[in-house]
């Protein structure tokens, strides 16, 4: 398998930011990567460099055996990009979109026009396609962007969040649609935030922080570098937080941690039925009542506070709902 | 989400004139399609002139008296809100550029291998299209308040598409502009306080005469006077008498207008499209 996109030693700085610092990363033909990092790790900087949009400081790479700064257009014409935030003209309905950006690859009038429709009905758009893309919901835009880095079929393709901003379902969709363009063989490059999004998608993860690589491997390597299990747990009462904290430091390998509210926490252990055992025992002798325990495998929200120190910004808020979310584990 | 894709073959990716050309005309078809999904632009566009020309002619008209114009001040007025208009309407190709960096539209634009000067050249020339708009309900307000064109057909013609190339040369500054500084507010800004005083320290209102004498140096030697009192002639608003004691400029409007014409588009598209291909943003 030859790498299909290969970047060596980025690095680009804005004034005293530097956004890239020694990037590495490659993607072999028809894989995913995932780049997974938190906000202003320089995920964008590297697409925009991969796409042509920007030049490096420092360090080359290659896309589809093409150097992007020796023949920026030469990638062009095999690239297709949906950026960070929806490029839609909305004054143009969905067709006239994919129709315009068919004629700027040099499809040709009746190829555009062919596709444009073929493309719109492949992304629920079709009824939608001749009204201005202005009345369409975050969600439609997000699927018209990516439908237009799809006209030309290029063979890479490069989604900077394709997600974000998404409710549940509309990201279930775009999921789905990301898995039959895999499914067919494209290769990838995709960006998030959502640890969870590249754990589904990617074959292969790259965590970025500050502009370099902390980490890489795939979701299963990553979560075995954290290792073990996880007893979990959510209190019905807060003031029960000190005893249940206590109990669970009984056998934790690891520091315990516990939300803000105090009703949620959970720790690494060892054994994992035996520990759970425990706890429980413990917890009935106190009398403590649990709305929710059990054993967790690690997730890339793990991985990352592991790596960095730091949970990825979006989750620092939502990890009661996360660990509530996990009782298919129990 | 169930139909079959077919491989297209490996487009292209060379440029060639043609297909310079063939991006531009896609670019100024979108641009154009804007124009019929939004009525409230074309509304504006067509009732500021309207309203220029009716206070120009009524507020002052009686006012200032000009010798050198048959009819007056109203005739000789038209020529100059005339060429105001049309400079005041490369603002929308600054604008209309601004908006499109803030929107991501041109970094679409610029992951495409399409040719990096249609972008610009489709923009300038689709915003010809809004002064062609412009000076039809000028001239039929004009008509309307009592100016005439005493040439022939031919002559008025020239005078109009004088009138057009001049404004589509700087609609390339203002492109160059909206390039530098991509925000559609600070746009309108610059060209108000660029195009402002360019306009109104020239003939286009007032006869020279009026003027002090750096202003009037200014003045006579500005493209803004030299267009005016070319359209005045071509449209046979001057009288013959008027213009002996003109310099070069004024004598040869025409050809004066044409040179800077020529000048601006030789500096500002090389401009424009160097700085919309560096790709560090
Ligand atoms: N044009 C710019 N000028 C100055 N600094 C910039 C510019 N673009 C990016 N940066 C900085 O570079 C760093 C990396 O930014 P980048 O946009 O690549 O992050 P990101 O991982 O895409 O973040 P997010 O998840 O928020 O999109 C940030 O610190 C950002 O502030
Ligand atoms: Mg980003």
């Amino acid at each position: 398998m030859s790498d299909i996109i290969e970047a060596r030693g980025l690095v680009k700085r804005y004034g005293e930011v530097t956004a890239l610092d020694g990037l590495d990363l490659t993607v072999p033909e028809g894989t995913v990567l995932g780049l997974l990092g938190p906000n202003g790790a320089g995920k964008t900087t590297a697409v925009r460099i991969l796409t042509t949009l920007l030049r490096p400081d420092e360090g080359r790479a290659v896309v589809a055996g093409i150097d992007v700064t020796r023949d920026p257009q030469g990638v062009r014409s095999r690239i297709g990009l949906s950026g960070q935030y929806a490029a839609v003209d909305e004054h143009l309905t969905g067709f006239e979109n994919l129709d315009m950006v068919g004629r700027l690859y040099g499809l040709g009038r009746a190829r555009s026009r062919a596709r444009a429709r073929q493309l719109l009905e492949r992304f629920s758009l079709a009824e939608a396609g001749d009204r201005p893309s202005k009345t369409y919901s975050g969600g439609m835009r997000r699927r018209l962007d990516l439908a237009a880095a799809l006209v030309a079929e290029p063979p890479v393709l490069v989604l900077d969040e394709p997600t974000t901003g998404l409710d549940v379902r509309a990201r279930q969709e775009m999921w789905d649609v990301i898995r039959e363009l895999v499914g067919g063989g494209a290769t990838l490059l995709l960006t998030t935030q959502y640890l969870e999004e590249a754990d589904q998608l990617a074959d292969d993860i790259i965590v970025i922080d500050r502009g370099r690589a902390i980490a890489h491997g795939t979701a299963d390597d990553l979560k075995s570098q954290v290792g073990g299990e996880r007893v979990e747990l959510v209190l019905r009462d807060a003031t029960d937080s000190r005893a249940a904290f206590a109990a669970l430091a009984t056998v934790a390998t690891s520091e315990v941690q516990r939300s803000e509210s105090g009703r949620t926490m959970g720790a690494r252990v060892d054994s994992g039925q035996h520990a759970l055992a425990q706890v429980l025992r413990q917890l009935e002798e106190a009398r403590v009542e649990v709305v929710d325990i059990g054993l967790r495998r690690p997730t890339l929200d793990d991985v990352f506070l592991e790596l960095t120190g730091h949970v990825a910004e979006e989750h620092e808020q939502t990890d009661e709902r996360e660990l509530v979310g996990t009782k298919e584990g129990s | 989400m169930t139909a079959t894709l077919t491989r297209p073959e490996t487009p292209r990716r060379s440029t060639t004139p043609a297909s310079v050309l063939s991006d531009s005309w896609v670019i100024a078809k979108r641009n154009l399609i804007k124009i019929k999904r939004v009525p409230e632009i074309l509304v504006f566009i067509l009732i500021s002139p309207i309203m220029f020309v009716l206070l120009f002619a009524y507020v002052f008209g009686g006012a200032i008296s000009v010798s050198g114009s048959p009819e007056g001040y109203r005739e000789f007025l038209i020529g100059g809100i005339f060429a105001q208009t049309v400079v005041f309407g490369s603002t929308f190709t600054g604008a209309g550029l601004a908006e499109d960096m803030q929107k991501g539209i041109i970094d679409r634009f610029r992951s495409l291998p399409m040719s990096r000067a249609a972008v610009l050249i489709g923009r300038t020339a689709s915003d010809v299209v809004y002064n062609v708009l412009t000076l039809i309900i000028m001239a039929l307000t004009g008509l309307l308040v009592g100016w005439r064109i005493r040439n022939s057909a031919i002559d008025a013609l020239a005078g109009f598409a004088l009138l057009l190339v001049f404004a589509y040369a700087f609609s390339w500054v203002m492109a160059y502009v909206g390039l530098l500084v991509p925000s559609v507010e600070v746009i309108n800004n610059a060209s108000f306080i660029v195009i402002m005083p360019m306009t109104f320290i020239s003939n286009a209102f007032v006869p020279l005469e009026t003027f002090p004498t750096p202003l009037r140096v200014f003045a006579e030697w500005n493209p803004v006077s030299t267009v005016t009192q070319a359209a005045r002639e071509l449209f046979g608003n001057t009288s013959p008498a008027a213009v002996t004691s003109d310099p070069w400029s004024l004598q040869n409007p025409v050809l004066y207008t044409l040179i800077w014409t020529v000048v601006i588009v030789a500096v500002f598209a090389p401009l424009s499209i160097a700085r919309f291909r560096r790709t560090s943003a």
